[in-house]
């Protein structure tokens, strides 16, 4: 009997010693989000199935960092809690069209197929620009004849036909070396990915498979940085890190080559490889005060905290434009579906704007 | 008429011996090496950006003020939970195979069952665990949730452990008990359990050595990549030290590949505590032979 007791007990230990642990030290640091805004009348209304005063934000991994970045500073300066996933720009609309999600983030717009399962689950959304990202083609240092490469040139190495067909630099350009190309890129889940093929290859999510992909960008920095041969693409921030490991490559998208920076990305010259990225905020989540203190706060901190995290702040009158698309509660995306190339975001917000100002 | 065997071939058979010595013994010291080298670079990376602020921070967009509070604590009550609910019930099924249902068809059935689920990918019970609990039990994306994710990922090697825990203890002794006239509760209760504490312990020390280290059924069911606050009930959103550790080697910036580094050491360490308590436990146990 005294025996079976004993036995008990140092099981119960053995559970008892990280639940002390956990639940003895749980601290909480509750935000006081809804005291900070006026209008939330009908926050406490809501039935949220993820607890009340949590902002859950998921969507690209891209937009991750700023996102991330926001909800830090939020919760500093105790104005709520947030939780930031990053199950990709696709994967982040199937939960947001779910209504399981207040904020989306997205390196892309959203598509048409996405935008009508919103729709048919009855959620509204406002579309926001927060910065712009520019995808980098690298290449190892090794490879000294790459000084620029056309959009052509491009197209001809990631088009699905060039599968098992172009393996060779020789093939790229009369000149160049006799040299095996290995290609590197971003997995196919990638919001990154579907627009590197919709401004080379000129279809959204259509390139040759026969490449080398990773969800981890830093796999893609090693191995392009590990082979003579290799070219790569990814997001601005991680050739910036790593521009003693890489080579970047210049485009030339028709008016000569241009050189990704934060110069050429912010002002449009770096094209079609720069594209802006977004939160999309569901109108129904905004009835929950904290949702509207997070995107407020979101919208006036993106200028600076996108460039912490090694992104490209928007023009300060687009910036102005965003906003002003926040306060009057413009649902829909500004895109006809999917990503678009060559037209610059700048000027399809302008466009917009200028048609509202019309009609108004 | 062969001669015996022993006669014949007897250097060969100090040879064969001598090789195979040194065959095990690589075999043990080759893991070993590569264990102590993996661990090693971790502690040389990673263990100067060990600080009590480390522990206690909220992680952060800058490395050198970032810390693991919130997924240390993830993990923890993943643990806890995943621990209280499998204990349970694999202690509770393995005792029901072995004890009670032996000559049943069924639990020839269920042997299989369960020596399949064991193999089967986490992310398998990842997917399971969001369609059951996260939407069809409504649980939402909850450490609840995740916890019984867990638990039923680690179940079969409970099960499995328990059940060879068991089979240890001698027929005869039960026979006794029973001749005694001991009920067949009263049997398990006060002989075969009691005696199997160790082996069961051993399946509770497997069980949580993978549960902590599981990332990608968690990823399915919800745990999130950044999270400003500790898990503070079951409801709670959370998150785990893998996830975070899986998120810090994937920026660009090298200084938070060292504090992926110190995660990992505090995640071994962690690891290492649970289980020598039950170790220190099992061998309390084992002392006792009867």
């Amino acid at each position: 009997m005294t025996h079976a007791k004993r036995t008990l007990g140092a099981l119960l230990l053995f559970l008892a010693v990280p639940a002390l642990v956990a639940t003895g030290c749980s601290k909480r640091k509750e935000g006081s989000g809804s005291s900070k805004t006026s209008e939330s009348g009908s926050g406490s209304g809501q039935t949220a199935p993820s607890g009340g005063g949590i902002v859950k934000v998921d969507g690209s991994s891209t937009v991750f960092l700023i996102s991330q970045a926001v909800a830090e500073e939020f919760q500093r300066a105790g104005k709520g809690d947030v939780t930031v996933g990053a199950s990709g720009t696709g994967g982040g609309f199937k939960k947001f069209c779910r209504g399981e999600l207040d904020v989306s983030g997205a390196s892309r717009p959203i598509k048409t197929e996405e935008a009508e399962t919103c729709k048919s689950a009855g959620i509204d959304y406002i579309e926001l620009a927060v910065a712009y990202d520019g995808l980098a083609v690298v290449v190892n240092k090794a490879a000294d004849w790459v000084d620029n490469l056309t959009v052509a040139e491009l197209k001809k190495m990631w088009e699905p036909e060039a599968a098992d067909k172009i393996t060779n630099w020789s093939q790229i350009r009369d000149g160049w070396p006799d040299k095996k190309l290995v290609l590197f890129g971003p997995g196919t889940d990638s919001g990154t990915y579907d627009y590197f093929t919709q401004a080379i290859v000129g279809k959204e999510h259509s390139s040759r498979g026969d490449y080398t992909s990773n969800e981890d960008d830093n796999v893609l920095v090693t191995g392009v940085a590990g082979d003579p041969g290799a070219l790569g693409f990814f997001g601005y921030a991680y050739f910036k890190e790593n521009q003693d490991k890489l080579k970047v490559v210049p485009i030339d998208g028709g008016n000569g080559p241009v050189t990704p920076s934060e110069q050429t990305v912010n002002d449009g010259t770096y094209q079609p490889l720069s594209r802006p990225i977004f939160i999309y905020v569901s109108t129904k989540a905004l009835a929950k005060g904290n949702v509207q203190a997070f995107v407020e706060f979101y919208l006036e901190h993106a200028k600076e905290l996108a460039a912490d995290v090694g992104y490209i702040a928007l023009p300060d009158d687009i910036y102005t434009l965003v906003k002003k698309r926040y306060a009057d509660k413009t649902t829909g995306s500004v895109f006809s579906g999917g990503s678009q190339v060559g037209v610059t975001f700048e000027g399809l917000m302008k466009a917009e704007h200028a048609g509202e100002a019309k009609s108004n | 008429m062969a001669p015996p065997p022993s006669l014949t071939g007897r250097k060969d058979g100090v040879i064969t011996e001598v090789l195979f010595v040194w065959v095990a013994r690589f075999a043990i010291f080759a893991p070993l090496l590569v264990l102590g080298w993996l661990l090693g670079r971790l502690a040389i990376d990673g263990i100067a950006r060990i600080d009590w602020s480390f522990i206690t921070d909220l992680p952060s967009r800058k490395a050198e003020r970032a810390g693991i509070w919130p997924a240390l604590m993830g993990s923890l009550w993943l643990i806890t939970l995943t621990a209280l609910i499998a204990l349970p019930i694999g202690v509770g099924a393995a005792v029901y195979l072995e004890e009670y249902g032996r000559q049943s068809k069924l639990a020839g059935v269920v042997e299989v069952a369960i020596a399949n689920l064991a193999g089967v990918p986490s992310i398998i019970y990842g997917m399971l665990g969001l369609g059951l609990f996260v939407r069809f039990a409504g649980l939402g994306e909850t450490v609840l949730s995740g916890a019984l994710t867990l638990a039923l990922l680690v179940l079969p090697v409970i099960i499995m452990s328990t059940r060879e825990a068991l089979r240890t203890v001698k027929d005869s002794l039960r026979e006794a008990a029973l001749g005694l006239g001991a009920t067949r509760w009263q049997m398990v209760r006060r002989v075969v359990l009691p005696m199997s504490i160790p082996g069961i312990l051993t399946g509770a020390i497997l069980a949580v050595s993978r549960a902590i280290g599981e990332t990608a059924p968690l990823v399915l069911v919800g745990a999130v990549a950044y999270i400003t606050f500790a898990p503070d009930g079951l409801d709670a959103p959370y998150t785990a030290l893998p996830m975070q550790i899986y998120d810090w080697t994937s920026r660009p910036q090298k200084a938070f590949l060292i504090n992926a580094a110190a995660a990992i050491v505090v995640l071994m360490v962690v690891l290492l505590l649970l289980n020598s308590v039950a170790i220190w436990l099992r061998n309390r146990y084992q002392r006792r032979a009867y």
